[in-house]
């Protein structure tokens, strides 16, 4: 592994450079990335500068030296799914292909604050999904079992036993009876912003263009592979393009051409008013369509489930709060008396398996990693990896091989429904 | 709250009275088809930005699926039409052209299904 590239142009952060800077009255602190005009042409262009770009930007500079690369985004940096979702990580997917995937990024966050020199405040407290129907039972104890083949670490969990880990939870019902979990202990949280912001920084030491305040308006392509994108900062040649945008994928492959499997759709969050701890678990309740967990700040942080029907506007159905909210109130009885002091929502992309796309497209040297739908945070590290490989290589990867665009014409879908149907 | 008026019964519903149904005018096709176009009609969505056509069902009124015009980007709602209507009726199109006077059509138009070879078998 080279040595940090976030070294050179921010200096290295550490307990010295705080003492230091403590000395000096914070004066010698220096942005932690630079905002370039964009050249006229580059290797690479990826569009959108989100986690999942930014982490597909790193890998291609660390894992295969190519550092030619722009990441542009048409808002502001890590302003769009990255800075609106959860924060929950975790990698207990029933299918092998999203166990590899997901346990990589997983493995990859455990070390993520050294390798970035740039603290994401990874927070592995443990993740109980709650099986609260029968059917939950059975999917939740054949996850168990598959979770166990893949190697990786997750648990049945008794009533008795999530009652002892999280007393506030009301296990008796009556219409949402807690039967027992799926426990993850490696689970948990890390701060999104601080993982966009921390990528950024990397590659922009490496000496990548992150250029932001610049969307795309055309895709130019000649003899079926891609020439260059026109921008709202002009046009920018390129060898290579890779679209990671999340809920705009569809929008961006019209625009080159081609359709995408794909559907985008309004989800939401909340966030309470501080209180003390009383949660040091994330919870998700797949039946009630809602997931929680306490930030550092002892703000309780509520995701819901998505709207049913195709939305741009990053504002979702009041309903689905209220669904969310009242089957919550039931299972943490405490909730009921808390404030509510933010909501908001964000594109999601949504393919038919619920299993994200990580692929080659029908014009050539253009990628795609999209349709990571309601849990793309968690496959940040692992998505960018795995697309570094894709974009340097031009063929994908083992972690990328089965998430192919081809796997909807051939019928060989990743159906993750249970594992990914709503909550995260 | 979408707020919608079911052409069938003629009520002005919420959102929580309807059930969401998907793109609307996707043609189906037949047993012989090629898996492309199975693909097509199975899994590719114009999803567009703007002005998209889809399929509601008056889940707690009246039962009937029709048709509704809705822009994706600002969640305005051009009008709503009979489901048994194979392309948007020309009073749809105006209203949405009065609003929209940009708009066209998704410029890919989906792939055309290849004729079954065994129809109807």
């Amino acid at each position: 592994m080279p040595s940090n590239p976030a070294t050179k142009s921010t200096g290295r952060y550490s307990v010295f450079a705080l003492a230091r800077e403590a000395m000096r009255m914070h004066s010698g602190w220096k942005r932690a990335w630079a905002s370039p005009e964009p050249r006229e042409k580059y290797q690479v262009v990826i569009v959108g500068a989100g986690g999942h770009g930014l982490a597909t930007a790193y890998y291609l500079g660390r894992n295969f030296g190519i550092t030619d690369v722009a990441i542009i985004e048409k808002g502001w940096l890590g302003g769009g799914n990255t800075g609106r979702n959860t924060t929950i990580i975790r990698s207990n997917y029933l299918q092998d292909p999203s166990a590899a995937i997901y346990d990589k990024a997983l493995k990859l966050y455990e070390n993520l604050s050294q390798d970035l020199n740039y603290n994401v405040m990874f927070s592995p407290r443990g993740l109980l999904m709650l099986a609260q129907t029968e059917h939950e039972v059975r999917g939740y104890k054949r996850t168990v079992h598959a979770n166990r083949l893949q190697n990786v670490a997750t648990e049945w969990v008794s009533p008795e036993r999530i009652k002892k880990m999280l007393p506030i939870i009301n296990i008796d019902g009556p219409r949402y009876p807690v039967l027992g979990g799926l426990y993850q202990e490696r689970g948990g949280t890390a701060r999104h912003d601080a993982v966009a912001w921390g990528y950024a920084r990397a590659c922009s030491a490496m000496g990548m263009h992150i250029i932001q305040n610049c969307e795309v308006t055309g895709i130019e392509t000649s003899g079926g592979a891609v020439r260059a994108v026109n921008t709202g900062k002009g046009r920018i040649e390129c060898d290579k393009l890779a679209l990671v945008v999340a809920g705009h994928s569809s929008v961006l492959a019209e625009k080159a051409g081609f359709r995408l499997p794909i559907e985008s759709l309004a989800l939401q969050a909340l966030v309470s008013e501080p209180v003390k701890p009383c949660c040091d678990l994330v919870i998700m309740a797949n039946t009630v369509h809602g997931y929680m967990s306490q930030s550092d700040k002892g703000e309780m942080v509520i995701g819901g489930g998505t709207d049913g029907f195709n939305n741009y506007t990053q504002r979702g159905s009041w309903h689905h709060v209220e669904e969310t909210v009242r089957a919550l109130v039931e299972t943490f009885p405490m909730l009921s008396r808390l404030k509510m002091l933010r909501q908001w929502g964000g594109i999601v992309d949504m393919t038919g398996d619920r299993s994200p796309i990580l692929s080659t497209t029908p014009v050539g040297n253009i990628f795609v990693n999209c349709g990571w739908g309601t849990g793309g945070f968690k496959a940040i590290p692992g998505s960018g990896w795995a697309m570094a490989e894709l974009v340097a290589q031009g063929a994908p990867g083992p972690l990328a091989a089965e998430f192919g665009l081809d796997r909807f014409r051939e019928g060989r879908f990743i159906d993750e429904s249970v594992a990914a149907g709503v909550a995260h | 709250m979408l707020t919608l008026t079911c052409p069938c019964c003629g009520i002005t519903a919420d959102e929580t009275e309807l059930h969401p149904g998907g793109e609307a005018h996707l043609k189906r096709v037949g047993p012989g088809s090629s898996a492309e176009a199975f693909e097509t009609y199975l899994f590719a969505r114009s999803n567009p930005k703007g002005v998209h056509f889809e399929r509601w069902r008056h889940a707690y009124g009246c039962g009937k699926w029709f048709l509704a015009a809705r822009c994706t980007a600002t969640l305005e709602v051009f009008g709503t039409y009979l489901a048994q209507n194979a392309a948007p009726p020309p009073e749809i199109l105006a209203a949405i052209r009065a609003r929209r006077p940009d708009w066209t059509p998704t410029a890919i138009a989906p792939r055309d299904p290849e004729p079954a070879e065994r129809p109807n078998e």
